[in-house]
């Protein structure tokens, strides 16, 4: 009997460990593929290179477009999500009955339920030929209508967290402000929303991450065309598209172009990484605050 | 107009602000469902979900697209759902507060993050290649077991948490071993709660695309998976081609696929909902 606990323990153990196994083999596929890439091509080019064309014969190698790419997609989304995030956030804290609430928690959730390739179907036939009756000029692939559905799919992450964060707000600093004789929006936004401000910034910081690795929306999208701009009614590419367009050629193992995806998903990596951690720890730092 | 009562009506314009933004994202998903609706249901028929996929966007169907999903579904699940629950039971109640538990929660919400396309180039390398799986169903199945293992084990948790201590104290009370207590009281009592986060985990693996798209998933395959090692695709990525084809028609396929990959979402996601309401009423212990 003792031995078949311990038998059972030992397995349970195992499975456990798996996850350790997942993390290692990530961090060493994607080292090891990126130090072949890194002998041949110099640290220096990758971030200085304003061009990326490793598919051209003329190649070059500067993960800068790429990047900007990224963060122009993941700044829009930003900007969509995060004023109809909190204002949901706070609307569903301070405003909505209960009952409302339970109710349309899960509704919203459903946002983000979907799956992505049908955004990036929704952003390309109907949010950019609509936007283009009021800027003749957009191009058919374009950071913006990408970036506006992303934020869209985005917004229950912030609107859960952040709601999460303002309840989480004592009682009695509430109450304090009711009896100063302030209204519902002047204790949100003066007293709740500034105490609550770590777990909306813990939750925004989340919500970046989870743009930026984002991948089909922006591959349907936002177009194939790797190039340094803040212009949102341009094609770009983001790390994710390239990583997908290289994917779906026929680009040979093993060769400089291969090698490609694995330096790119490495920056793309590090950066999620960063950003998941300085999360976790606001949101940490935070808890220990009030408890 | 005096100050208080320019305060009340901001405070009495932003419920109605609040109630716009909580139903805008609502609506726009609601408009766009009736755009694919309108365009997609004409297309749908026994032809177009028995049908072969095509260079002719009338005669295509998403046959070998939907048994593909079907596969990844059952495949991933039989890999996923042991392993995380096995791993959920030993965090929660064997490794409790010891050093190694709180550095495998750390690395379980650090792997919770990473970009599921990060998990398509872990796949392809060590699936695709080392394992020489190439770009097959089981490849597939294992990659996306390990994209949603952080998902099913962080809800199994949080399922597990919530059985109060006096259940397993009355159990040992009784002379039940620690197994025995989890295996006949534990797990059943959270059962309900484990099954939604599972069932969640799951529409997230049939939804997916990007991952199966680095692994090879190929988006022309002409004939129905038979076996775990034959080559597949997806719903999603049969999706994903048709969208970026210049042919309207192949615009029309597109809408009727998303429509029938929404449905089996939505209807996962409803169902979960459910089960959740039915664990939270049961549960008042």
């Amino acid at each position: 009997m003792k031995l078949r606990e311990r038998i059972i323990e030992e397995i349970l153990l195992s499975s456990a460990l798996v996850t350790i196994i997942i993390t290692v083999g990530i961090i060493w596929v994607l080292f090891s593929e990126s130090f072949s890439f890194f002998q041949e091509v110099s640290l220096f080019d990758f971030f200085t290179d304003t061009q990326w064309t490793p598919l051209f014969t003329n190649k070059h190698f500067g993960i800068l477009p790429l990047l900007t790419g990224t963060l122009l997609t993941t700044i829009i989304a930003i900007a969509v999500a995060l004023p109809i995030g909190l204002t949901i956030a706070v609307y569903l804290n301070e405003y909505a009955h209960k009952e409302f609430r339970t109710w349309v928690k899960p509704l919203l959730e459903v946002l983000a339920a979907v799956p992505t390739v049908i955004y990036g179907f929704f952003a390309l036939t109907v949010v950019t030929p609509f936007l283009q009756l009021f800027i003749p000029g957009m191009s058919g692939f374009n950071a913006l209508s990408a970036g506006i559905v992303m934020g869209i799919m985005i917004i229950p992450f912030i609107s859960s967290l952040s709601e999460d964060a303002l309840y989480a707000v004592p009682k009695s600093l509430r109450e304090a402000a009711f009896g100063l004789g302030s209204t519902r929006f002047q204790t949100a936004f003066r007293v709740l929303v500034p105490a609550a401000s770590s777990g909306i910034t813990a939750s925004v910081i989340l919500a970046l991450s989870r743009a930026i690795g984002e991948t089909m929306i922006v591959a349907i999208a936002a177009g194939q065309q790797p190039r340094l701009t803040a212009n949102p009614l341009v094609p770009i590419e983001t790390i994710t598209a390239f990583i997908v367009q290289v994917s779906l050629g026929d680009v040979p193992h093993g060769s400089l172009e291969y090698k490609t995806i694995f330096a790119a998903g490495l920056t793309l990596f590090l950066f999620t990484f960063a950003l998941n951690n300085i999360s976790f720890w606001i949101n940490k730092k935070y808890r220990q605050q009030y408890e | 107009m005096n100050n208080a009562t320019w305060n009340r009506a901001v405070d009495k314009s932003f419920k109605y602000f609040g109630i716009a933004c909580t139903f805008l994202g609502l609506i726009l998903l609601g408009i766009f469902m009736v755009n694919i609706f309108t365009e997609g249901a004409q297309r749908i028929s026994w032809q177009f979900l028995t049908s072969l996929p095509s260079r002719l966007p009338a005669r295509a169907g998403i046959l070998t697209a939907w048994t593909g999903s079907l596969w990844i579904f059952t495949l991933t699940g039989l890999i996923a759902i042991p392993l995380g629950i096995s791993a959920s039971i030993w965090l929660e109640e064997y490794g409790k507060k010891n050093p190694l538990a709180q550095f495998l929660e750390i690395n379980i919400s650090n792997l919770a993050g990473v970009p599921s396309i990060i998990y398509g180039i872990l796949g392809l390398q060590i699936f695709g290649r080392m394992m020489n799986l190439e770009n097959s169903l089981l490849a597939g199945s294992f990659t996306l077991a390990l994209l949603i293992l952080p998902i099913i084990i962080v809800a199994t948790r949080e399922a597990i948490r919530a059985v109060p201590g006096t259940i397993r104290e009355a159990s040992y009370a009784l002379g039940a071993s620690k197994w025995q207590t989890i295996w006949n009281q534990v797990l059943p009592a959270s059962f309900s709660s484990i099954l939604t986060g599972i069932i969640l985990a799951l529409a997230r693996a049939v939804g997916e695309t990007a991952p199966l798209i680095v692994i090879g998933a190929l988006a022309y395959v002409p004939f129905v998976a038979q076996t775990p090692m034959d080559e597949f695709t997806v719903l999603p990525i049969q999706i994903f081609n048709w969208v970026s084809r210049p042919q309207a028609g192949f615009l029309i396929n597109a809408a009727a696929g998303s429509l029938v990959l929404l449905c089996f979402v939505f209807f996962m996601n409803g169902v979960a909902i459910l089960l959740r309401r039915r664990a939270q009423r049961n549960l008042k212990w």
